[in-house]
């Protein structure tokens, strides 16, 4: 265990010390944090669980637009803000800056949740690819609503609150976003670190696994389910309001509720990464970083047609993922057992 | 000792077909029944009646005198009434301990105990009950990875860990190394005996039945044609029309 | 919301008949659907994409000066041999797999395939002029483009044609007999990998055709297609697998439903209708099937 406490210092030592080690990407980083929270949050449901999920980028975008709107509307009329250069209007001083983020933050997480726990009950009684498809369904549909709605800016959608011009130059801003993202990734990973040692853990496995069996011994199973989506949305909410921050600017389609990029991102880390393993999706998010860094600046206007086949390949020639894949290799090294008679029996032969 | 499944006038039509026609049946408490019957008699449908798995078209289900025939399957599973299937469902990913942990019944049921932590006194629990099926050296191992007819034993460890009141087992001899029936056979007994389950019993194997039922139930055609004590039913001639398969 | 249409029954004519020309093509693009879903148990969500590669084929007709109402015949020829090729480079491995598996891989095809048609055809809205004329009807008051006529007809026509080939043809039973039953049929010796890829070549054919039509009736984008993919999923859940009857009723009643919805609710909202209506009917089925104790498979 000592192996593991120093494997962890290490980690969070580098974490901490990236925006001083690498200035240049940390916004990237910052970044690839996010990616980490996402498919985390997936691999609660299309992991350990077993329901693929294609709507948790629902959560995404209502946490982008819930985070600002509280940013923006606790001081300023939304509507004209949205309304054409109208962040150009109305200033934040510092203190309401950050006042305005700190409670936009707390909403951003809060909100999505309660979403997830109200049509939940109704959602998660889906199974299979009829669940997959009707969360895409979703998650389509709420980007086309957030593109209809004036308040927010409709289809051009909105800028999010500028940092305040008095406190310090871009360089701070990266490095405030960048912690926050970083804590972020942490508080994500610690909770569901001790989240998979309880209860919840094995019953999203036993329903993984056989849900009418679960069913059939009594377990409250729409109870996990729905709780399960609540921490998800959480945290992915939050996720989405810090995006919504750094990227400066909320458009609907293709920033906010982003099915097409961040939405099919998570479910590709995860399995790249190992679905239904605690790591997996950390190692998953980190590669697929990578790959999509390379791709975007040296598959520049080919950089879909890279990813759609990178996508093609890990579901059919890699479903296992790199957990997976060393799990096989070395199954002592995670605690599997392959057969003690077998091998007592081979000892005995010796 | 009092009824402690009490099946009246229940039908069940799937579609056009008659499933279960007019079973009427009483399990005492504490004893072993066995529903016997040629394949297509409508054993397991009824099975699946009585636990929830489907709604009944008509009659009562009453489990320690409540009526469950409106419940779902969790709810029934909850009143200590659980069953186990044909072909052996377990959690195929998690390995057998895992398997035994999560089929005990909590201590609260509610919001809060979604994320409470599994006592560690269950391990022994677990340990001793995969030991009395005979798993204990496989414990470790991935539910999975087990045979089936260890898959079967799995299961059977499974539902005592839930400390059932009565359980309803789908042909647990199916499938079985014939040198290991008697063991099974065996544990049944121990089961009722010592941890006072009452068990109904669906089996193909007339041996099997007849050593371990005080009472039988015939089914045919979806009727119920015959109950009794096992030397009665074995010289039951509608029994054995129905089982020869003379109209 | 504007419930002007109500009050004015002409505009209600309209749109049910522009509905129902629409539901047309959406039922043939729901067939392919149906087929490959029925046959080798795949959802195919890169659907929507080779129904608009299929519309640049004809595109690519006109503006090269071929009329693009050929396109009914030079698209499924090309189709065919891009679907039989997709199927042999990727969907052969995705078939005896998980369902969801195949969710994946053709979300990465049609990623792909998007970028791709955006590089070859550019990003620009366009539409392959077909100069059919219009046809009004009382009075002036309704107005029906030919060429939406025009692909009805075509699409009634092709889909006629393709149950006679599934019912007569060797092919076509042995099609048929695989989505019965693959073990059976491989046993009494029909050549299961040449089922598959031709049924997957039939689907894209049949996208192929209905995308000339959508050229020349409706506009071509390289990103509309997953609209495409999410209707005719819709439909075959509605209807069922192999239920033809079901599938054109349930395709022009969904091409109602947007025709009205434009109406109602606006046009920016039609693709937010459309999802949103499935997202309906599967929770609506949910809580239905939930009281047999039943759940969708």
């Amino acid at each position: 265990m000592n192996q593991k406490a120093i494997l962890y210092l290490a980690l969070l030592a580098f974490g901490i010390a990236v925006p001083f080690m690498f200035p240049a990407y940390k916004l990237q980083i910052s970044i690839m944090w996010i990616l980490v929270v996402l498919s985390l949050t997936w691999d609660v449901q299309g992991g350990q669980m077993g329901y693929n999920t294609f709507g948790n980028i629902m959560f995404f975008g209502l946490g982008m637009y819930i985070c600002s709107s509280f940013q923006i509307g606790i001081f300023f009329p939304l509507a004209e803000w949205t309304a054409s250069g109208g962040e150009k209007t109305f200033i934040h001083t510092p203190t309401q800056f950050f006042q305005g983020f700190f409670i936009g933050i707390i909403f951003a997480g809060i909100i999505p949740a309660l979403v997830a726990a109200i049509i939940g009950y109704g959602i998660l009684g889906l199974r299979g690819h009829y669940f997959a498809i009707c969360t895409l369904g979703l998650a389509i549909a709420a980007g086309e609503l957030a593109g209809g709605i004036e308040l927010v800016g409709a289809g051009q959608g909105m800028t999010s609150p500028p940092w305040p011009k008095n406190i310090g130059d871009t360089e701070l801003r990266s490095e405030f976003f960048y912690y926050i993202c970083f804590v972020l990734m942490i508080s994500t990973f610690l909770f569901l670190r001790w989240a998979y040692t309880t209860r919840f853990g094995l019953v999203l496995n036993a329903i993984r696994d056989n849900e009418d069996k679960a069913e059939a011994m009594g377990i409250n199973t729409m109870r996990y389910k729905i709780s399960g989506w609540v921490v998800s949305a959480f945290f992915v909410g939050i996720a989405g309001g810090l995006m919504g921050n750094m990227i400066g600017y909320i458009e609907p389609v293709e920033t906010a509720f982003a099915g097409r990029t961040f939405g099919v991102f998570m479910v590709v880390m995860a399995i790249l990464g190992g679905k239904g393993t605690l790591w997996g999706p950390i190692i998953g998010a980190i590669a697929f970083h990578i790959f999509k860094e390379g791709f975007w600046t040296f598959f520049l206007g080919w950089q879909y047609v890279a990813l759609g086949a990178l996508i093609v390949i890990v579901v059919i020639f890699f479903p296992e993922g790199i957990m997976g894949w060393l799990r096989e290799k070395y199954p002592d090294r995670f605690g599997e057992v392959i057969d003690e008679e077998d091998r007592k029996a081979q000892v005995e032969l010796k | 000792m009092g009824a402690i499944l009490q099946v009246d006038q229940v039908y069940k039509y799937f579609g056009g077909v008659k499933a279960n026609e007019n079973i009427s049946m009483t399990v005492t408490q504490g004893s072993i029944a066995g529903l016997i019957g040629p394949n297509g008699s409508g054993k397991t449908t009824l099975f699946n009646s009585i636990v929830g798995t489907h709604p009944i078209d008509k009659g009562s289900i009453k489990f320690e005198d409540k009526e469950v025939s409106a419940l779902p399957v969790p709810s029934v599973a909850r009143l200590g009434l659980l069953r186990t299937f044909q072909q052996t469902r377990i959690y195929g990913k998690l390995n057998c301990i895992d398997n035994m942990r999560i089929s005990a019944k909590p201590s609260r049921d509610n919001l809060f105990s979604v994320f409470s932590t599994i006592p560690n006194e269950l391990n022994d629990k677990a340990e001793h009950l995969l030991s009395f099926v005979g798993l204990y050296q496989k414990r470790k191992l991935r539910a999975g990875d087990l045979s089936f007819g260890q898959q079967k034993l799995l299961e059977l460890a499974m539902a005592l860990m839930n400390e059932p009141k009565m359980l309803l087992l789908d042909e647990p001899t199916a499938g079985i190394n014939p040198t290991l029936i008697n063991g099974i056979i065996n544990r049944l007994i121990k089961v009722n005996e010592e941890f006072g389950i009452t068990l109904l019993v669906i089996e193909h194997n007339m041996r099997v039945i007849m050593s371990l039922a005080q009472h039988i139930f015939c089914l045919a055609h979806g009727q119920l044609i015959a109950n009794g004590k096992p030397e009665q039913i074995k010289k039951d001639q509608r029994v054995i029309d129905a089982y020869l398969g003379v109209q | 919301m504007d419930f002007l249409i109500f009050q004015i029954p002409i505009l209600m004519v309209q749109a049910s008949i522009d509905g129902i020309l629409l539901g047309i093509l959406f039922a043939l693009i729901a067939y392919g659907m149906a087929l490959q879903w029925g046959v080798m148990n795949i959802i195919n969500i890169a659907q929507g994409e080779l129904v608009i590669l299929g519309g640049y084929i004809a595109y690519f007709m006109y503006v090269i000066g071929i009329h693009p109402a050929f396109g009914i015949i030079v698209s499924p020829i090309i189709m065919y041999f891009v679907g039989w090729s997709l199927y042999k480079l990727v969907i052969n491995r995705v078939v005896d797999r998980d369902l969801f598996i195949s969710i994946l891989a053709t979300f990465g095809i049609s990623i792909l395939t998007q970028q791709l048609m955006n590089f070859a055809f550019g990003s620009d809205v366009v539409i392959a002029q077909s100069n059919f004329g219009t046809t009004m009807l009382f009075n002036y008051m309704v107005t029906i483009p030919n060429s939406k006529l025009f692909a009805a007809v075509v699409s009634i026509i092709f889909a006629i044609l393709l149950v006679l080939y599934m019912r007569r043809s060797k092919l076509g039973r042995a099609i048929r007999a695989t989505a019965q039953n693959p073990r059976a049929a491989k046993i009494l010796g029909v050549d299961t990998e040449k089922v598959y890829a031709a049924t997957f070549g039939i689907n894209a054919a049949l996208c192929g055709v209905a995308g000339s039509l959508i050229a020349i009736t409706f506009t071509l984008h390289p990103y509309v297609g997953l609209p495409y993919t999410v209707r005719s999923f819709m439909i075959v859940i509605i209807a069922g697998l192999g239920n033809l009857p079901g599938v054109a009723l349930s395709g022009m009643g969904l091409g109602v439903f947007e025709e009205f919805s434009d109406y109602i609710f606006g046009t920016e909202f039609r693709i937010a209708a459309v999802f949103l209506l499935l997202v309906f009917i599967l929770v609506y089925r949910r809580f239905k099937l939930s009281r047999k104790r039943e759940y969708l498979k």
